[in-house]
């Protein structure tokens, strides 16, 4: 089985009637891969090299300029943290930008929509904007966000403002705060370059200090999308390929950063009549990865699809345009939508796709562009009609939207004065075992989704909350688990006791979901703020809560960075594949071990799902433990 | 007819893959990862050498006229059916005293220092479809196992498309 996704099935096996090559036939190409690779064992930094260490002794045990197999195997793990960080840096850049130019009035295409959480993240943020107006309050929080990546007095004041006091001085004692967001990625770079780091043990701090870098670039991306397009509040919509429309001009936003993808779902309420007079039902717009997440949080925009199976929307013949922005789109898309008659359509300068059509975002004109754009997918579908469609009947309910604000806000229908004192009493009481973050991708080395299902429904059954983001929270929504009515299937009494009368106070006509859609995989910043009014209200540190992370089918740098920095954040962090970093053993026995005696945090890795949601169970019952809270065997 | 392991010389890019593949097809375990943990660590029987700018890689070619069988005091070195040459299962076991080491003309028999005996390449790495592993992990097509004429053929035919197309 490649994937668990219906939809995904269906169209699996149009690809192998049209012999369209899809990403797993690219993994069944690349076997066998490379075991110095897979174990961290390969180090291409000079031109010395490549070397290879032999994790059997029988073989060379250093590198040419003499790195051990410890040295090789930190120095990769580090680099894949500085890139994940870069590319999350990048992101919350590009949205201090928009915020700052429509600030100067050149991006008059935006707005300030969340006008109180302006106010509050500048608050928090120590800027006095009591006197001033939104764009110069603005203005200011934007300037305090660029300030953030390069070196900077001391620890950086986005991490400071939103860890615990707790956190600040283990990461200290550590050695691990950085000075500024792109001075800890550039410095990591430094680090591993050739003849600089070589202690391992060193390395690794440093990687957990870019990792902090890369928290606080995430939580500036999502403070300030939240500022530019609105903080989500609970939406409901449907997820999978059953979204598309045949009559209708289907345009997938695809990619992670909303800068482009909110101003096309403004522009397309616009433009509707445009596509009717060209034949269509209106524009149907639905979303695939992250920037498919954006949407839907704010708008209930229909997710597609997510990472691995981000080529199957193509295969349908009924997309229209695929608009990426950036990361972990596949440039294999340009190769299937030649078949299908999609148009690709690329946005961002520095992420092309030889053969797509480029379309160049400025936020000066950024209405322009997506009229643009969307011209160009009515064309499209103006030469795709009447040619057949194959669009799998597969679709299920979603309610996404679960905002920190949104959590407090229905959590306040229970208790006005004090919005956290329910989610705790019934933490105490055990209703609640605990909670589990759900994050990070698909992996094409794993059934699609398999992880992500036998870990939840496990879990769920044992009473624990379960919170997702990124393509886990797609899997989840594409499987029915963001559907209320999956409480009543999956989550224990005490689980569905309390998610029902969550649901009640709002006036909703059942429970909650039984996992919470927390945003797209940069909004995991978006847990931790939850985990820390959790931990300063009960007065202990985030590494004492009954809560953990997982990223059962990861597969990016950004997860590795995220990974750490959650680590770092004090919480048990389960990986559902190997990182490449078995080649040392000191390696891998600080990240699984020896890290919990520093920041409590620490890695679990376990490839099958059953006994990793075993595993973060005990750690949750530990945690409880800990706190003098009763407990309950598996 | 029996099939060896053949080299396309020219294939090889020194990825050393068949050597990681060899040693964990001796291991315990069988798995890469697993393979880290055990014990005694896995000793693989394929070398990947350069030698100039070319990258070789070489095995035991189990030679029809074998001089480790010859040469074997301890009567371990033997052919089986199939006609692997190996040390091992033999009537009776290898002393370690190294003979069959100083005639191979390849170099390819190697020392087990620990358990004083002779280690080579002795087939049993054989997945479902008969392949070894070091044929399976080489990514390039250099390692191929087959039988000897249908190599050479498949050489002429290489040879004269590219002299006479």
């Amino acid at each position: 089985m490649l994937s668990r996704d219906r939809a995904v099935q269906q169209m699996l096996d149009i690809a192998r009637q049209q012999n369209v090559e899809t990403v797993w036939d690219r993994l069944a190409d690349q076997l066998p891969q490379c075991g110095f690779g897979e174990l961290g064992l390969c180090c291409r930094h000079c031109t010395q090299g490549p070397c290879r260490i032999s994790p059997f002794a029988d073989g060379p045990q250093r590198g040419v300029c003499g790195a051990t197999a410890d040295t090789m195997v930190a120095r990769g793990l580090v680099r894949a943290i500085a890139a994940g960080a870069a590319a999350h840096a990048g992101h919350a850049k590009h949205l201090a930008h928009a915020l700052h130019k429509w600030a100067r009035g050149t991006a008059p295409d935006y707005a300030v929509r969340d006008e109180a959480k302006l106010r509050a993240v500048a608050a928090r943020q120590g800027i006095d904007g009591a006197e001033l107006s939104t764009r110069e309050l603005a203005e200011k929080v934007a300037h305090s966000a660029f300030s953030q990546f390069a070196e900077g007095d001391g620890p950086m004041a986005w991490a400071r403002a939103t860890l615990t006091a707790g956190r600040m001085q283990a990461l200290e004692k550590l050695g691990a705060l950085p000075a500024g967001i792109e001075s800890s990625i550039a410095e990591m770079l430094h680090r591993t370059h050739i003849g600089v780091d070589a202690d391992p043990v060193n390395l690794l701090a440093g990687g957990i200090s870019c990792a902090v870098a890369d928290y606080t670039g995430c939580h500036i991306g999502t403070d300030l999308a939240d500022i530019l397009f609105g903080t989500p509040a609970p939406v409901v919509s449907e997820a999978n390929l059953g979204a598309l429309k045949p009559e209708a001009v289907n345009i997938a936003l695809h990619g992670h950063n909303p800068v482009l993808s909110e101003v096309l779902v403004r522009v397309a309420a616009e433009m509707q009549s445009e596509a009717q007079a060209a034949g269509a039902q209106g524009i149907n717009l639905v979303g695939i990865c992250c920037t498919g997440n954006e949407v839907l949080m704010r708008h209930g925009v229909p997710p597609l699809t997510h990472s691995i199976s981000q080529e199957m929307p193509i295969l349908t013949g009924a997309l229209d345009a695929m608009v990426v922005d950036y990361q972990c789109v596949y440039p294999s898309i340009v190769e299937v939508s030649r078949c299908y008659g999609t148009k690709v359509i690329t946005t961002m300068g520095m992420a092309k796709i030889a053969g797509a059509t480029h379309i160049e975002l400025k936020e000066e004109e950024a209405a322009e562009k997506a009229r643009q754009i969307i011209r160009e997918a009515i064309t499209a579908f103006q030469a795709r009609r009447g040619r057949p469609v194959n669009i799998p009947p597969v679709k299920s309910k979603v309610v996404a939207g679960f905002s920190v604000e949104a959590i407090l806000a229905a959590l306040a229908k229970l208790n006005a004065a004090d919005p956290l004192k329910p989610l705790l009493d019934n933490i105490v009481s055990g209703n609640i075992q605990g909670v589990v973050l759900f994050a990070g991708c698909n992996n094409v080395k794993v059934p699609q989704d398999h992880n992500y299902l036998v870990m939840a429904e496990e879990l769920l059954r044992r009473d624990v909350l379960l919170l997702a983001t990124g393509c886990g929270a797609g899997a989840y929504a594409r499987h029915g688990l963001l559907d209320p009515a999956a409480t009543e299937r999956y989550a224990g009494a005490g689980l569905k006791a309390v998610l029902s009368a969550i649901g009640q106070a709002n006036g909703l006509d059942g429970p909650l979901p039984p996992v919470l859609h927390m945003g797209s995989c940069v909004d995991n910043s978006r847990a931790v703020d939850l985990a820390v009014a959790i931990a300063s209200k009960l007065g202990v540190d985030t590494d004492k809560l009954p809560v953990a992370a997982s990223a059962p089918e990861f597969k990016t740098e950004k997860a590795v960075a995220i990974g750490t920095w959650a680590v770092a954040c004090g919480l048990p962090v389960h990986l559902g594949l190997v990182p490449p970093v078995l080649g040392s053993a000191l390696v891998t026995s600080l990240l699984t071990a020896g890290i919990k005696d520093l920041l409590g945090g620490y890695f679990i890795v376990e490839t099958d799902p059953q006994q990793a949601a075993e595993k973060l169970y005990a750690a949750i019952q530990e945690r409880r433990r800990g706190l003098g809270l009763e407990t309950r065997p598996w | 007819m029996n099939k060896e392991i053949l080299i396309r010389y020219d294939r090889c890019t020194g990825c050393r893959s068949c050597e990681l593949a060899c040693a964990v097809a001796h291991s315990a375990s069988k798995t890469l990862f697993g393979a880290l943990s055990e014990k005694k660590p896995p000793r693989k029987r394929i070398f990947v050498h350069q030698v100039g700018s070319k990258k070789v890689p070489l095995n035991c070619r189990h030679c029809a006229e074998a001089p480790c069988i010859d040469a074997c005091i301890a009567g371990a070195m033997h052919r089986t059916a199939e006609g692997v040459v190996t040390n091992e299962d033999g009537e009776q076991p290898c002393t370690g005293c190294w003979m069959c080491v100083m005639v191979c003309p390849y170099g390819v028999i190697r020392s087990e220092l620990a358990e004083k005996i002779a280690l080579k390449c002795d087939r049993n790495c054989l997945d479902g479809s008969g392949t070894p592993a070091c044929v399976r992990a080489c990514p390039t097509g250099a390692l191929v196992y087959g039988a000897v004429d249908s190599f050479a053929a498949d050489r002429r035919q290489e040879f004269l498309s590219k002299a006479l197309l």
